[in-house]
């Protein structure tokens, strides 16, 4: 009797979920299709359904910066938008930086610098660091300092991490080094 | 997170179409406020509307010589575009006070100003948040009240609005273009947001089933004398202790029109102009500034930890008009 009262219970009790959608996105230039609910994060599509876990989970609410990708070229925290809204993006993460076993030229700098301690908000830094290359905004290493504002390192590597993104717009002949 | 369904809308007139027959829905841009609140169960929307690839994503000059700024650009594109960084500096000052790079790429013009406010309480479901559960109670009056509002505030609210884009709107006199069921309309800034009184849960008079199409800027972008000062707990990357949005017009060292708006310090970006009339004609310096201050703080009241704040306050808007009017150099 019992149980019979409870499992109505739980039949009353259950919603059906909302249906799934396919979501195509470009990720480190392969087009991945996957089939997620609306609330699946970006973040959460790259580590649990892509299996790309170097971009890291830090806070979750986009005030650490560990999440940091490259959307369509641009820096955002992957955390604080929905894959679903990401539809057709040009994902760019930490492992697709690289070009075959040849590091991209911040990783390079980043190992030269030894600008990390624990590594985990890394991956993060070094995708925010690409993205502030390509905005062109930073002028010195005041610039620097603000527009890295948004990545935390709880180790406190930000002397050379700056110091990295320096050597790095040197490189590219930027005026930024000073 | 709760479930919820999603649409995305292309035009305008699907969006308001899908708002029509969702009533409880929410709509969503950059979603880097209404994502987090979500995530904590402040919001609990049952349907999202992605507004995000509605065609309004230009920034254009206007008939009347001012500029266009599509809901759906983005800040960092905003602040960095070369006519806003010309003609509009401080607007592009106070964005770039606010938030990250990466935030400031996601975010957009239209959400900017519609973020809630960052009150712990507000943030907490486990305490009494009358923003949150009208007639639940206000945990700040009485509770850790240090980044509260020190004027305009309820007995039902303490809350600050955290944007430091809606306070060079505010100063600048913008105008927000808004459409829905009942068509277009303009609402200028400074009546956008609003004093909490006994609604604190509704921060704005955008009607729930309005899109912001448009930011207005006028001719007058007092590109020549402005500061955006912002004083915070460390020098990036946080919210507002106190900011003052500060321009002038000047000649010679004689005051033709000022500008002054507070952000950290009320329910809305903060703005009296009395304050600014009683500075025309007057000559640009810190006696006259000093007492325009008091004026803009007539009537603030602490509630405990934030009292710092009202002198903090009058000390940054001296400070602010001194590096609008290029008496003290910018730090």
């Amino acid at each position: 009797m019992q149980k019979t009262a409870e499992k109505e219970n739980l039949e009353k009790a259950s919603v059906a979920l909302p249906p799934t959608h396919t979501v195509t996105l470009k990720v480190n230039n392969t087009e991945k299709q996957l089939q997620l609910a609306p609330w699946v994060s970006l973040l959460d599509a790259l580590r649990e359904y892509l299996g790309l876990t170097g971009t890291k989970k830090g806070c979750d609410h986009g005030q650490c910066g560990a999440c940091t990708v490259l959307v369509n070229g641009r820096r955002i925290n992957s955390c604080l938008t929905l894959a679903i809204m990401e539809e057709g993006n040009d994902i760019t993460t930490i492992e697709g930086l690289a070009k075959g076993d040849a590091l991209h030229p911040m990783q390079e700098a980043f190992i030269q610098h030894d600008a990390y301690q624990c590594g985990y908000c890394t991956p993060g830094q070094i995708c925010s660091a690409v993205g502030l290359l390509s905005e062109g905004k930073a002028k010195n290493e005041h610039d620097i300092k603000e527009l890295m504002s948004g990545n935390i390192c709880r180790c406190g590597a930000y002397t050379n991490i700056v110091a990295a993104v320096q050597d790095v717009m040197q490189q590219k002949g930027d005026p930024a080094n000073e | 997170m709760n479930s919820f369904t999603y649409f995305r809308a292309h035009e305008v007139a699907a969006a308001l179409t899908e708002k029509a027959t969702a009533p409880q829905a929410k709509f969503i841009a950059g979603g880097t406020n209404l994502t987090d609140l979500m995530k904590v169960n402040v919001e609990q929307p049952h349907h999202l509307i992605d507004i995000r690839r509605l065609p309004l994503n230009k920034i254009e000059e206007t008939e009347e010589n001012g500029l266009r700024l599509g809901a759906l650009v983005t800040n960092a594109d905003t602040a960095y575009h070369p006519l806003v960084e010309s003609r509009y500096p401080l607007l592009a000052k106070a964005i770039l006070a606010g938030a990250s790079a990466q935030l400031r790429n996601m975010a957009t013009n239209g959400g900017n100003p519609l973020q809630r406010t960052r009150c712990y309480y507000f943030y907490d479901t486990a305490t009494a948040c009358n923003k949150r559960e009208p007639g639940s109670g206000c945990s700040a009056l009485n509770g850790y009240n240090r980044i509260h509002a020190i004027l305009g505030t309820s007995e039902h609210c303490i809350a600050v609005h955290p944007s430091d884009m809606a306070v060079a709107l505010t100063a600048l006199d913008a105008k927000v273009n808004v459409t829905g069921p009942q068509g277009e309309r303009v609402i200028p800034f400074p009546e956008f947001h609003r004093l909490p009184g006994d609604t604190p849960n509704i921060d704005t008079n955008l009607s729930p089933d309005e899109i912001i199409t448009a930011i207005d800027l006028p001719t007058k972008g007092f590109a020549e004398n402005n500061a955006y000062l912002k004083l915070r707990d460390r020098t990036s990357y946080a919210f507002a202790l106190v900011s003052v949005a500060a321009a002038l017009e000047l000649e010679g060292n004689i005051i033709k029109e000022a500008r002054i708006a507070l952000g950290g310090v009320a329910h809305k970006p903060w703005r009296k102009p009395e304050a600014e009339a009683q500075l025309v004609g007057k000559e640009a310096n810190p006696e006259n500034f000093a007492q325009v201050a008091e004026t803009l703080l007539a009537g603030a009241q602490g509630f405990g930890h934030n009292n710092f704040k009202i002198e903090l306050a009058k000390r940054a808007i001296v400070r602010a008009l001194l590096q609008a009017a290029k008496m003290e150099e910018i730090s």
